[in-house]
């Protein structure tokens, strides 16, 4: 490879996504903004700039109860009290916001085990598709020390939530969905040999897989998740007094460290 | 009295004020007094690689150090996370918000800070072994599973882009091999850049080298990837500020170069439709 193919595009930028033809009208996916998309509601536009396509009314009602199913106004929790830390401490709505939303890409909750298990279905869907069953991949995942995304939960043993979106699935006609029923399938499974529990990530992904969102696409559309949740908790930090949320004293601090030492020791390394 | 909510630190040890357990009278270190020593005997480099090494640096360690981060302290208006700053700045965005977009465009697997970790990965799996880096390079391990990060698209540590080893990357490289441990891993690098570069196809890159010395300076991949992030922020800031001051009508705007290739045209409006039917 060589610079000589950012020649091509140091001036021109060719794509079939959208365009702005500013001051005339705004073409998204092949379709007018503001003729053909404007009476969409805002959630079901995001998910066609994600898609590409719309899906239809049903399956962006579903996706939209993830949404707001996953809006706890609660600043226990990790992404909004970083966004409470950003009220106390008096910075502006958008970054507290884009900070909270950054750390949702997180490894123990938010996008990466959506991924993953998202993922985790679609690969059970190959195995049992190549006729392998669907316990023997379970198996296989645990014998290489992987963790099953999902299937757990690090702060609470019920899901409070599951009960809400399987009926949430029905409604809509995705109640015996494939993936959906390989996640109830690998839960009982998984209950019944090991005690685990299952989490709302188990069924947001399995559905997500029922409707043929791609791991990419997910992570895209999942991103704002946790947005209206996160808004309470940075106007309630934002309202009480400067630094009053949840401060720490010195000694909240328990300090496992090296004990005290002379910077001009003669033990120092330096100088 | 004590909060029942308290967080766990291995190198860092506040003693509160007699009148004010929320004010500190003094903050340890890995054991250093930071107010009473650190800050008026130690240096910023002394400072910052004891914070994520946990003892004070040798002075070849903190002088490394000190050269690395000049070279990476401003990667330039062409770098993305550079420019992405720089359309905050000249937007008049926050300056939090200039930064945390020079962050996240910065955190990039293409001359970013997971490419940066990516190579340090590299380093930890070949050590010095030719044959290894070569082998990994070009035909990394694949995990079948998906993630937030995609897959690689060039090899860690060289630019796809590149032809020829850049003039300062090549300075870099030259100077820091005069400070880093003759063993070590800059070393090993500038012995072998050339049969990397005639495998790999292209030229080695700022992170790669940058890489090489964070591991010289026994640094962990996480660790390396923070700082490189920290490291590029001054270029960052100076580059917003600098548009800002410059002006949006001096900026480019890329209307003009944007092609959509399946416009469907303009859609007559409904009135339009009934004027014409």
């Amino acid at each position: 490879m060589s610079h000589r193919r950012l020649l091509e595009t140091e001036s021109h930028w060719t794509t079939r996504r959208g365009k702005a033809y500013l001051t005339e009208r705004v073409v998204m996916h092949g379709r007018d903004l503001h003729k053909q998309l404007g009476d969409y509601e805002w959630l079901h536009l995001y998910l066609f700039s994600v898609l590409g396509r719309d899906p239809g009314e049903a399956v962006y009602r579903l996706l939209n109860y993830f949404f707001v199913a996953t809006s706890f106004p609660d600043p226990s929790i990790w992404p909004n009290h970083v966004t409470a830390l950003g009220g106390t401490a008096r910075t502006t709505p958008s970054m507290a916001l884009m900070a909270g939303m950054s750390v949702s890409e997180a490894s123990i909750f938010g996008r990466r085990p959506e991924v993953r298990a998202l993922d985790f279905f679609y690969r059970a869907g190959h195995w049992c598709d190549e006729g392998g069953s669907l316990m023997d991949f379970v198996e296989r995942e645990k014998s290489r020390g992987r963790t099953l995304y999902g299937y757990g939960r690090p702060l609470a043993r019920n899901d409070e939530r599951i009960p809400y979106a399987l009926e949430k699935a029905r409604e809509l006609g995705f109640g015996d969905g494939r993936y959906l029923n390989m996640a109830l399938d690998v839960y009982d499974y998984l209950n019944g040999a090991y005690g685990y529990s299952m989490n709302i990530g188990a069924i947001y992904s399995a559905l997500a897989a029922d409707v043929g969102l791609s791991c990419q696409e997910y992570q895209l559309f999942m991103t704002p998740i946790f947005l209206a949740g996160m808004v309470p908790c940075f106007q309630d930090a934002y309202d009480k007094p400067e630094g009053a949320f949840f401060p720490m004293r010195c000694t909240s601090i328990v300090y496992h460290g090296p004990a005290k030492r002379d910077w001009d020791d003669a033990g120092s390394t330096a100088r | 009295m004590t909060s029942k909510y308290v967080y766990h630190s291995n190198f860092w040890l506040e003693e509160p004020e007699p009148d004010n357990p929320f004010a500190a009278k003094a903050c340890y270190c890995h054991g250093y007094d930071v107010y009473g020593q650190v800050l008026p005997q130690g240096s910023w480099f002394e400072y910052l690689l004891l914070m994520f090494l946990g003892e004070r640096p040798t002075p070849a360690q903190t002088a490394l150090m000190e050269k690395l981060a000049m070279s990476l302290a401003n990667p330039g208006p062409r770098e993305a996370s550079v420019r992405a700053a720089m359309n905050g700045g000249v937007a008049g965005t926050n300056p939090g918000s200039a930064l945390m977009a020079a962050l996240a465009v910065g955190s990039g697997q293409y001359g970013g800070a997971r490419e940066v970790a990516l190579v340090m990965e590299l380093w930890q799996r070949c050590g010095q072994e030719l044959d290894t880096w070569i082998q990994q390079l070009q035909a990394p391990p694949e995990d079948e599973r998906a993630d937030i990060w995609p897959a690689m698209e060039h090899a860690p540590g060289f630019d796809p882009n590149g032809d020829q080893f850049p003039t300062p990357e090549h300075s870099t490289l030259e100077l820091l091999c005069e400070l880093a441990p003759k063993q070590g891993n800059l070393a090993w690098l500038r012995r072998n850049r050339r049969p990397l570069e005639e495998r790999v196809g292209y030229p080695l890159a700022m992170a790669g080298i940058a890489g090489a010395a964070f591991t010289d300076l026994g640094l962990n991949p996480e660790q390396g990837s923070m700082l490189y992030l920290i490291l590029r922020l001054p270029g960052a800031a100076v580059h917003a500020l600098e548009q800002q001051g410059m002006g949006w009508k001096n900026f480019p705007f890329y209307a003009d170069a944007i092609e959509l290739t399946d416009d469907p045209g303009a859609i007559p409006s409904e009135s339009e439709n009934g004027a014409s039917s």
